[in-house]
């Protein structure tokens, strides 16, 4: 679709307004939200805006399933957790890696011969003051150039043909324990990154630069004054109402919210039609909830902006004073889709804290939030008319209070699902989810503040809910019904992103390191390939020549791999049950590989 | 597999200041030789020798005191403080990650000043293979005031006196 004449003047008068901006910038939105719904192409992190991971390519269905293959594979030479997934932009793949955050140009007209490699320089020391592996969940494309958020923060811009520099700019300090793992968004005339630092005490922010430069067009603060949030007191809207002034330093004790976490590194979406986007915020820190009394807004909060000045439109916060770790950075799934049987501009988002949460994605309402993991048992149900969960007192870390061990929550830290994300298929209508089915015992106590030092405060072990012994799903999700339609069991959590297809089939990797694609309908396994590593990144789609091909990168890590690989242990008897005892580390070794199969 | 390593590296300290300057230098160990006399005399370290005199066993004893699978006080802090510090990166009861190696077979051939030395001034293996960093905890006072409880936990589950988990506390009769 051309751009309105009436989006354009308006853009035109924006960029005016703004200054410096040209007519060009205009553009460079318009075709990306073009090139995103060509199927061929995988131009966008999520796969479009709305980040469904969805494509509409039509060559592989559940009748030939069975005959995907291996078709070529790229190995980056890169040991850790390989998280996020490449990008198709015309005849080129892009593929990233953790620390040290190379990036390939992979030519597909000639077997993937490398066109370009860029490998940035970084200081080491950034290394251990990530939380967990060293991942990165991958670039971005705008203008002709490829977005690449270094695990030192450092925003790169490259050219998408040569990979030189175009400019760069530092986001933040890692002395201070802030790092870059995210996957940057671009919109319209900005690259959007969010920060990664929950467990060092980081003061998480979203931030849009400028592709012309890389200068600074807003930063919008997760907790603070309202002027660092980009919060308008009157005109910002919480649960039908504004949010009124200071709506997050009243949440706080003292200066806590300097260090109080509600970082940013999950996947952000996009609705250009209502210019708004959609992100959501971290743990506050620390993980001793008696250490920061309060709301601790907005952590853990949903947070809709619009997209040239950061303001925010209206805000949601998922899980009030955290007490368990449950960041509130998974996706958010834009879909236009019935809920309750109304069609209803929908954002959809399976949080780590166990609740498919539904909101009316132009205001903020919350329609529906309800589990998508049986074993869920820290609160008994949201409530709908004030937005807050009623959390269940024996599971409360706060309520057991510090140097308390609280047994037997579900789900574990690690969410009933992490940021893997998960698929809507517009034709089935129905989500799909990958998810952990872990619980914890989680012990806070008291812990001492140093910058560029952990923040944590809390010890916890991890096992499989009460008599069962497979630590992940795969679900189907309805959220018209609030329901699961089917699950599958998975020996270990499931930590792959999505991908569902026009033709019925539903794909995910596990962490054992299977590629599956299953019956959207039924959850029927079709196919499966055990890839050289375990599976933490997206399974993309792309065509070439004629040719639907499936893309995955295998290679285990990030906190799943930290967590399972030993294997976990049960404190509880009757946990006999030997798969979940397994270590990963017995199935699966390190290394990062990009499988592409095709089915002829 | 890995290979051995020499812990107690002359560079360590130089190593540790490479990441107190900030990260910002490129080139971290200019900026670390010039820093370095700065850090002998941090103060975190020096607080390692405040921790209390009980926390520290007589040389021939073992450094943990557990019976018949239950801890005392010291090495269920030392459990704690693993869980906060140590299990991000070497998984749940040292038992090692796709990350970091496991700690229960490390001390198997480690002495205790060398499992000291590597924790206060951290290790690096980064080259094109591997991106191995252990931090530097010298400056962390949760660490390193605590240290010696921390080792042995780690001890006890190394010798294969105290299983997985949250352990036991001896004359606990409820397990919290
Ligand atoms: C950010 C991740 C990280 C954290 C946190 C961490 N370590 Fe390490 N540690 C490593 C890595 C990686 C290595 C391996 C370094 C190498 O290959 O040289 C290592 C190595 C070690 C070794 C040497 C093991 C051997 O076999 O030589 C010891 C001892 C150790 N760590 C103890 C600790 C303790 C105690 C803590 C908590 C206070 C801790 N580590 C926290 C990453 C970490």
């Amino acid at each position: 679709m051309k751009p309105s004449k009436r989006l354009f003047a308006w853009a035109v008068l924006m960029s005016s307004a703004a200054g410096i901006l040209g007519a060009g910038a205009a553009f460079a939105n318009d075709q990306l939200e073009k090139m995103s719904q060509d199927p061929k192409q995988w131009v966008i992190p999520g796969g479009d805006y709305n980040s469904q991971r969805h494509t509409k390519l039509t060559q592989i269905t559940t009748e030939n399933a069975h005959k995907l293959h291996p078709v070529w594979t790229f190995s980056t030479g890169v040991l850790r957790g390989h998280e996020g997934g490449p990008l198709v932009v015309g005849d080129m793949m892009y593929v990233h890696t953790p620390f040290p955050n190379k990036v390939f140009a992979l030519d597909l007209n000639n077997e993937g011969r490398i066109v370009w490699a860029y490998e940035p320089k970084q200081d080491p020391n950034v290394i251990p003051v990530m939380c967990c592996d060293t991942v990165n969940r991958g670039v971005a494309y705008g203008e002709g150039m490829i977005f690449l958020h270094q695990a030192d923060t450092t925003l790169v811009a490259l050219d998408a043909k040569t990979g030189k520099v175009a400019w760069s700019v530092k986001d933040d300090d890692p002395a201070k324990g802030a790092t870059g793992t995210s996957a940057p968004l671009v919109v319209k005339d900005k690259v959007l990154v969010g920060v990664s630092g929950g467990e060092f005490g980081v003061q998480g922010h979203m931030t849009a630069y400028n592709i012309k430069d890389g200068s600074v067009a807003w930063r919008a603060y997760s907790e603070g004054p309202d002027d660092q949030l980009l919060f308008d007191p009157d005109k910002t809207m919480a649960m039908g109402k504004p949010v009124g002034k200071d709506s997050s330093l009243k949440t706080w004790e003292g200066d806590q919210w300097k260090i109080g976490g509600g970082a940013t590194w999950g996947w952000i979406s996009y609705d250009p039609k209502l210019n708004l986007v959609y992100y959501g915020s971290g743990n506050p820190s620390t993980w001793n909830p008696s250490q920061r009394p309060g709301d601790n807004k907005w952590s853990m909060t949903v947070f809709a902006r619009d997209a040239d000045t950061g303001m925010a439109k209206w805000v949601y916060q998922m899980t009030p004073h955290d007490e368990w770790d449950y960041d509130g950075i998974n996706e958010m799934i834009l879909a236009d889709t019935k809920v309750h049987g109304k069609e209803t501009k929908a954002l959809v988002h399976f949080d780590r804290n166990g609740f498919a949460y539904v909101l009316d994605r132009t205001n903020g309402a919350l329609l529906e939030a309800n589990k998508f993991d049986p074993a869920v048992n820290w609160a008994t149900k949201v409530d709908l008319s004030t937005g807050r969960p009623e959390v269940v007192a024996q599971y409360s870390t706060d309520h057991n209070g510090a140097d308390h061990n609280t047994k037997g929550v579900c789900p574990a830290a690690l969410g009933s699902k992490d940021e893997q994300p998960a698929s809507f298929s517009p034709q089935t209508g129905l989500f799909y989810v990958p998810t952990n089915h872990v619980c914890m015992d989680y012990e806070p106590y008291k812990v001492t503040y140093t910058a560029g030092q952990p923040y944590v405060g809390a010890t916890l072990s991890m096992f499989p809910p009460k008599g069962e012994s497979h630590l992940g799903n795969f679900i189907a999700y309805d959220v018209n019904e609030g329901k699961i339609v089917w699950s599958d069991h998975e020996t270990f959590s499931v930590w792959s992103g999505a991908l569902t297809t026009a033709t019925g089939v539903a794909f995910y990797g596990t962490l054992d390191g299977d590629l599956k694609a299953v019956d959207a309908k039924t959850g029927k396994l079709l196919y499966k390939f055990k890839t050289p590593s375990g599976i933490i990144g997206n399974v993309n789609a792309f065509e070439h020549n004629g040719k639907e091909y499936i893309a995955v990168l295998s290679g285990v890590g990030g906190w799943a791999g930290i967590g399972m690989a030993a294997g976990l242990t049960g404190d509880t008897d009757g946990l006999g049950a030997v798969g979940a005892y397994k270590s990963l580390s017995s199935y699966t070794q390190l290394g990062g590989v990009l499988t592409v199969f095709s089915v002829e | 597999m890995r290979r051995d390593r020499p812990t107690g590296h002359p560079q360590a300290e130089h190593r540790m200041v490479g990441k107190l300057s900030g990260l910002l230098a490129t080139t971290a160990l200019a900026a670390a030789l010039t820093l370095a006399a700065a850090s002998l005399a941090a103060p975190g370290i020096a607080r390692a020798d405040d921790a209390p005199a009980d926390a520290k066993p007589p040389a021939d004893a073992k450094p943990y005191v557990v019976q018949n699978g239950r801890v005392d006080h010291h090495v269920f802090n030392g459990y704690r403080r693993y869980g906060d510090n140590c299990l991000r990166c070497h998984g749940p009861d040292g038992a090692g990650s796709s990350y970091a190696p496991a700690l229960v077979d490390s001390l198997k051939h480690m002495t205790k000043e060398q499992f000291e030395d590597t924790v206060i001034n951290g290790r690096q293996d980064v080259n094109t293979a591997n991106q191995n960093v252990m931090p530097a905890f010298g400056l962390n006072p949760d660490v390193v005031e605590n240290l010696d409880e921390i080792y042995g936990y780690l001890k006890a589950r190394s010798d294969g006196v105290l299983g997985r988990g949250r352990p036991k506390k001896i004359g606990d009769d409820d397990d919290n």
